[in-house]
């Protein structure tokens, strides 16, 4: 690959990793309740951390490498849907939400019949 | 050269997504609120080593983001696990 276009690749997925987390902080100051705040804030924990490794393998592309970068995303992505899972239970349980936001209120039905 | 500007103009969003999760930190309104921005300011961080990695063509910050991505989860789990049921702070 040429140095430009290694330049490129490079520049591509740094400006990605940062948008993402550019947009994960104007979503938590504008969005209304916890729930769309959490959203917001899930996208840079994932994308943005698949884009900047990504990145750092193609750079250095090399077995110990790419091995620590797919057990970086493998972990993150076992453990940040599991505290997004716990905060927005925990968000229902004290009622930090706006329930005319909601579309459809599963969980209501379910405590409802319960 | 390029470059140099990406990491310029990388750095200033990286920083403008910090500043709003301390600001969502800061005021909160709920515990909860206070737990997401912090998740997002450790994603931040996270974000900010590994394009500073990619930028500088080394691997050495690698194993701080694994411990990051397996340890970073233990600070909201155990606040919205252990939350009180009547929480208004």
């Amino acid at each position: 690959m040429s140095v430009l276009a290694h330049d490129i690749v490079t520049a591509v997925l740094v400006l990605a990793g940062a948008a993402m987390c550019l947009a994960a902080g104007v979503g938590l100051i504008r969005f209304p309740d916890v729930l769309s705040r959490l959203h917001a804030a899930t996208k840079p924990q994932i994308f943005g951390l698949m884009a900047v490794t990504a990145n750092v393998a193609i750079n250095n592309f090399s077995v110990g490498t790419v091995t620590l970068v797919v057990a970086i995303v493998v972990f993150q992505a076992l453990t940040a849907p599991m505290a997004a899972h716990l905060v927005g239970r925990a968000a229902y349980d004290t009622e930090h939400l706006h329930p005319e936001l909601l579309i459809v209120d599963e969980l209501r039905d379910r405590r409802a019949s319960d | 050269m390029m470059l140099q500007i990406v990491a310029v103009v990388a750095s200033v969003m990286f920083a403008i997504g910090a500043v709003c999760a301390v600001y969502r930190m800061v005021v909160g309104p709920s515990v909860l609120d206070r737990v997401i921005a912090s998740d997002v300011l450790v994603a931040t961080i996270i974000c900010v080593l590994g394009a500073e990695m990619a930028l500088n063509r080394h691997t050495d910050t690698l194993p701080v983001l694994l411990v990051l991505a397996l340890f970073a989860v233990l600070g909201s789990l155990s606040v919205a696990r252990f939350l009180p049921a009547r929480d208004s702070a």
